[in-house]
């Protein structure tokens, strides 16, 4: 449900890093509660994001929520397959399903993200 | 759908359920000082018999459109209304003005909004409708507002040939959203286009103007859509829904989304209201939309029936986020709309329009012959058209008062520079008769 080789953050963001491009998602608990997802809004190529900002929305049958960047970077695409398909971040969150692809501005604050134990546990802790 | 006042039992379990003696009680935060104290000046009950007489006592003070001939628009119009308007409207099942909450129930509602909006699409040409807004001014601020959250810039570019009263609503709401509103002067009495040019920029969300706008011009509005594109804003056109009759549909012209006024149809000038604020865009922006959506489904036994939709973009569900704080609609007055459009159908409007367009335009001949009576501006006009008269247009209209005429609008009100201009309204429902004692008032008045 939470694979080990991805950072997550408390606000059901994850996110793979290979060769200094961040990918990012929502995680499996996010799509269980959000329920059927109807449509997700994504930024455009080329935006600058900062660590928090929200860079788009996902939209469900019972809500809607927006997405937080996990790190600063420049957005170098998004998964336009999302769009005339949000429900693959229901079937498959940390594949199909992934979101924006971010070159990333600073390493650093990889360290301040939790680990795949980490956020088991805050899952945990939320009942 | 039934509200019951609750019981005196229910209040005091209420009162009971927060510790509480009194209702009194709850208003002890209010300090003694400004509490009211003694006994309000208020007249004595009034029999049904004597309240009849002096509430028609009342109205005949009132200078009703029944009695005058108005020749005043400037965002009001007096628009015939057939009296099978009013009868559905007083129907009780639709006689709510209200937004519909527990919508499903009322699924005669609902349907009656899905086809206004469906109507409210094929008249703009656009894809997508709410439920309607709160008046045409509304609408255009909100339209506004949604601009700078479709691009994420800060800064509207409006005309100053829209509504100067509209103007006003979009900078109130814009200045609760640090949005930067820039005005574009006119020029002939449509909008400059090299000050428009410079005015919109990198930084602008949307460009506002009216079509035909406030002095009933039509405006360059193929040109005006194109600045906006060539920067990348979004293009929110404000119409006259009679004119879009004759006129092309905003989506024709680029159009991103549309918003106007719709009290011309089927509802009635009323000191100011209820109006009605219609609202359409592209598809691709429906997500971004303010207020109510209905939508047509099928229910689990493949019947059709009628849902409020897409409401994960309002308040009551996104919270702070939401698109707009606007959670209702006009329901009653979208319903006179609805019912008007149909009984008129696609030639019967059109007729509409043509009449207004014909005789506004014989009414400024008949003016201009006479010597004193200069058009102010040359661009093409709808149904409204200024003129500068030799005389005090606040005389002018006096006169015509006397004679059973409500007169054009005193245009320096609103613009300075227009002073001693005199903005007509001329609508399908002036006799020529009427136009002859206009025209006859105005002679005298400029001798």
């Amino acid at each position: 449900m939470y694979p080990k080789d991805l950072k997550y953050t408390e606000e059901h963001e994850w996110v793979r890093v290979e060769d200094g491009v961040a990918t990012v998602g929502i995680t499996h608990y996010a799509q269980e509660q959000l329920g059927d997802i109807v449509f997700v809004e994504l930024p455009e190529v080329g935006q600058r994001l900062e660590k928090g900002e929200s860079f788009g929305v996902v939209e469900s049958v019972k809500t809607v929520s927006d997405l937080y960047s996990p790190v600063s970077g420049t957005v170098t695409a998004i998964n336009e397959e999302l769009l005339d398909a949000p429900e693959k971040v229901n079937e498959d969150p940390y594949g199909a399903g992934w979101m924006i692809k971010l070159e990333l501005a600073d390493e650093g604050e990889l360290a301040e993200l939790l680990d795949a134990a980490e956020y088991t546990r805050m899952l945990e802790e939320e009942g | 759908m039934r509200y019951l006042p609750n019981t005196e039992a229910d209040r005091r379990e209420m009162l009971a359920a927060i510790g509480l003696e009194s209702v009194e009680e709850l208003f002890s935060d209010i300090p003694e000082a400004v509490r009211f104290k003694g006994r309000l000046e208020l007249p004595e009950a009034m029999s049904e018999l004597e309240l009849r007489r002096h509430m028609a006592e009342l109205a005949s003070g009132s200078s009703d459109l029944d009695r005058f001939a108005c020749f005043l628009g400037a965002g009001a119009y007096d628009h015939f209304i057939p009296s099978v308007v009013g009868h559905i409207l007083s129907r009780a099942e639709f006689y709510t003005a209200y937004t519909p909450y527990q919508a499903e129930i009322s699924q005669g509602v609902l349907q009656s909004i899905y086809e206004y909006q469906t109507m409210i699409c094929r008249l703009t040409g656009m894809d997508v409708a709410n439920a309607s807004m709160y008046d045409g001014a509304t609408a255009l601020a909100e339209a506004g507002l949604m601009t700078t959250g479709i691009t994420r810039r800060k800064a509207l570019v409006i005309s100053s040939t829209v509504h100067p009263e509209y103007r006003e609503v979009v900078k109130t709401y814009a200045g609760g959203a640090d949005i930067e509103v820039r005005e574009v002067p006119y020029t002939d009495g449509v909008t400059d286009l090299d000050a428009l040019q410079k005015a919109v920029g990198q930084d602008t969300a949307g460009v506002l103007i009216q079509h035909p706008n406030f002095f009933g011009n039509l405006e360059p509005v193929s040109d005006i859509g194109g600045v906006a594109k060539e920067a990348g804003a979004l293009f929110v056109p404000c119409v006259d829904p009679i004119s879009l009759a004759l006129l092309r549909a905003p989506a024709d012209y680029g159009a991103d989304i549309v918003v106007g006024e719709g009290q011309p149809l089927g509802n009635p000038v009323s000191f100011g209201g209820p109006y009605l604020g219609f609202f359409a865009a592209r598809q691709k922006f429906m997500r971004r939309m303010p207020g109510r959506i209905v939508g047509a489904t099928v229910d689990a036994e493949g019947k059709r029936g009628f849902v409020l939709t897409l409401q994960t973009r309002e308040q009551h569900i996104r919270r702070e986020r939401a698109t707009s704080n606007i959670c209702s609609n006009e329901a009653l007055c979208a319903l006179a709309a609805t019912v008007y459009l149909s009984l008129m159908g696609p030639s019967g409007l059109r007729g509409v329009a043509e009449q207004c367009l014909k005789k506004s335009h014989y009414t400024l001949e008949r003016l201009l012959e006479i010597p004193g009576v200069t058009r102010e501006f040359s661009a093409p006009f709808f149904k409204e058209f200024v003129v500068r008269v030799e005389a005090d247009p606040d005389t002018v209209n006096e006169r015509l008062y006397e004679r059973g005429i409500i007169g054009g609008l005193n245009l320096g009100r609103f613009y300075p520079e227009l002073d001693g201009c005199m903005m007509f309204c001329v609508t399908e429902k002036r006799t020529g008769a009427e136009i002859e004692d206009l025209v006859e008032v105005i002679r005298g008045c400029v001798r």
